[in-house]
Parts: C-alpha cells; sequence; structure tokens
C-alpha cells in the first residue's frame, strides 16, 4: 500500500520534472542512480548476513530464551537478538504475536521490537559510512539503553 | 578486480550461505528465503526513494530546506522532521541516504535527529502492525514512552557533538 503511494509519488513528480526541464530530470535520475548504486554492496551484504542470522532463530528457539519467567535476562537477550537483526515491520509485528502465543513475555518482546527497530548492529557499517563512528555508537548505545527503560514500563503496565 | 572488492561482505555472505546449505539443507535454505524476501523488499523500497531523493537535490533551493527545516527553524522545524519521519515506509537503513540528503541540504542537526529518531520508532504503519498484533495497550504505552524519548535522543545526541563535529558529520555524509 506505501510502496503504492510512494511509486505514484515519484512517478508523478518525475513526469513533472520531465515537463518543466528535461536535462534537469535526467540530472536527478543520475543522482538517483549514483546514491543508489554507492550503498548497494553494503545493502547487499547486510542482508545476506541478516538472512544468516535469522535462518539460526526459528520462533521456537526465541520464545524458549525470551519468556514470561526468564526475567531481565530474557530481556538482555531479546535487546541483543533485536539489535543484531533486522526484520520488516510487517514481518516483525505477526511474529512477536507468534512469539507471545509461544509463551513470550511482554517486557521481553517490548526489548525485543525496541532495539529490533532502533538499534543496528549490522546497519552499523552503512551508519558509520555516512555520520562517522561518534554517531553511530553513540545514537546505538543510547537507543539500546531506552529500550531497557520501555520493557521495564511495559512490564509494569502490561505484563 | 574493484567489484569484487566492493562486495567482498556480500560474497563472503553467500559463501557462508553455501556452507550452511550444505551443512543442513533446511538450514539454508531458510537463510536464502530469508535473503530473497529482503532484496525484494529492499528493491521495491528504494527506487522510489532514491528518485525522491534526485529530485529534491536537483529541484529544491537549499535556501528552501533552510527555511522550512534549517538553523532557525524553531518548533516547526521539528515537528516537520516528526511528520516526515513518522508517515515514511521503509526499515531504519533508508533514512540514512534521506538523512544525508537532507544535510546536503543544511537542514538543522536536531532536526535530522528527530527526523532518525521518528522513522525508528513513530512510523504510523508500523504503529498500526503493532496495535494488531499486541493490542491497544502495549502500542500506546510503547508510543507514549518513545515520543519523549526521541526527543530525549535527539537532545542528548545534539549536546553531544560540538559544532566542528557536526559540520565533519555534514561534511560526511556529503561526500556519500
Amino acid at each position: 500500500m506505501q510502496n503504492i503511494i510512494f511509486y505514484s509519488l515519484s512517478f508523478l513528480l518525475l513526469l513533472i520534472s520531465f515537463l518543466k526541464d528535461r536535462s534537469k530530470t535526467k540530472k536527478s535520475l543520475l543522482k538517483a542512480w549514483k546514491s543508489f548504486e554507492n550503498i548497494l554492496p553494503q545493502m547487499l551484504g547486510m542482508i545476506a548476513f541478516i538472512g544468516i542470522i535469522i535462518a539460526f532463530l526459528s520462533p521456537g528457539v526465541i520464545s524458549s530464551i525470551i519468556g514470561n519467567s526468564s526475567g531481565w535476562f530474557g530481556v538482555v537477550t531479546a535487546s541483543v537478538i533485536g539489535s543484531v537483526t533486522l526484520i520488516p515491520a510487517f514481518v516483525a509485528f505477526p511474529m512477536a504475536a507468534i512469539l507471545l502465543q509461544n509463551g513470550a513475555g511482554y517486557m521481553q518482546l517490548s526489548a525485543f521490537l525496541s532495539t529490533l527497530t532502533m538499534v543496528g548492529i549490522i546497519t552499523l557499517p552503512l551508519e558509520v559510512k555516512f555520520f562517522g563512528k561518534k554517531f553511530a555508537a553513540l545514537r546505538n548505545s543510547l537507543a539500546f539503553v531506552f529500550a531497557f527503560l520501555v520493557a521495564f514500563v511495559i512490564g509494569k503496565v502490561v505484563g | 578486480m574493484d567489484l569484487i572488492k566492493k562486495y567482498s561482505i556480500f560474497l563472503i555472505a553467500v559463501f557462508i550461505i553455501i556452507l550452511a546449505f550444505l551443512w543442513d539443507k533446511e538450514l539454508g535454505s531458510n537463510a536464502i528465503e530469508t535473503v530473497k524476501f529482503s532484496t525484494v523488499e529492499m528493491l521495491l523500497v528504494l527506487p522510489p526513494v532514491f528518485i525522491l531523493l534526485g529530485l529534491l537535490d536537483v529541484w529544491v533551493p537549499r535556501d528552501t530546506m533552510v527555511k522550512y527545516m534549517g538553523e532557525n527553524s524553531g518548533f516547526k522545524g521539528a515537528l516537520l522532521a516528526f511528520i516526515i519521519g513518522s508517515s515514511a515506509a521503509g526499515p531504519l537503513y533508508v533514512v540514512f541516504p534521506i538523512a544525508a540528503a537532507f544535510m546536503k541540504k543544511d537542514v538543522r542537526f536536531y532536526n535530522i535527529l528527530i527526523l532518525i529518531g521518528a522513522w525508528s520508532t513513530t512510523k504510523i504503519p508500523m504503529l498500526l502492525f503493532e496495535f494488531s498484533a499486541l493490542g491497544g495497550q502495549f502500542m500506546f504505552t510503547r508510543l507514549l514512552m518513545n515520543i519523549p524519548i526521541v526527543i530525549i535522543m535527539a537532545l542528548v545526541m545534539d549536546k553531544a557533538f560540538k559544532q566542528n563535529q557536526v559540520e565533519a558529520i555534514y561534511n560526511l555524509a556529503k561526500s556519500n
């Protein structure tokens, strides 16, 4: 659905751009291609490594580690798993629901989801390439710490 | 030769997947399935993003971006960054080239941080998934926590970098 919106939007704007100024449009497409091609190798590498990690972590394996009774140890484990994996949202949330049915705890799931979306160990090389080491290190460690805070509150409110 | 060097990480990963496949067929094909799935996702999400960034770069003058999201854009600039981040599509790594393109147009550092923060936590499609998968109480509690966290993280990081360090980050982002 969102893809349709983005494709229609870019197609429409591209058309307007083409009608207004052909050479500018060509230039913008060239720039788009160049920046895409620039990060493609790293993205492909990243995706391939994610495939390997996820293959080892089946829902059964995950819920055995981050079960309801796993406490803070489970929260730490969940955060580490969330940090090293990168799953698209429309897979991650149904997956979280399955994990919940398999006995995973709310607190642990919250830590998993927070780190999944905010912390990226695998995307770290890419982040460093764009913004440098200090930026990437600080952003990821802050996000990691806050994931615990949110997990704590979720544990109190929902768990 | 250059091409092999550029894709070295990918080639190593492919090699590991082949080993995994030989060791355990199911494990290997699971990995291949995920890679196939994520690659398709990436190739679906990225083209319009880069086309829009290319158009932004060529058509929108730096001054316009500075006016709406630059150094003196205040609360409105931050709000705009928050809205763009929240209505976005795609995983975290997609926001990096977008943030870099904004840096090229001299968008304020704080607003860049809000954009990245919102992208990673308060994306609206993600919230809908979360609501249906884990319930309203879970989703709203996390959202109520995440909004101030995005702001606090942006404030902390904005303070943590000195002026010349921010300039260095902008120069690095511009070189990509």
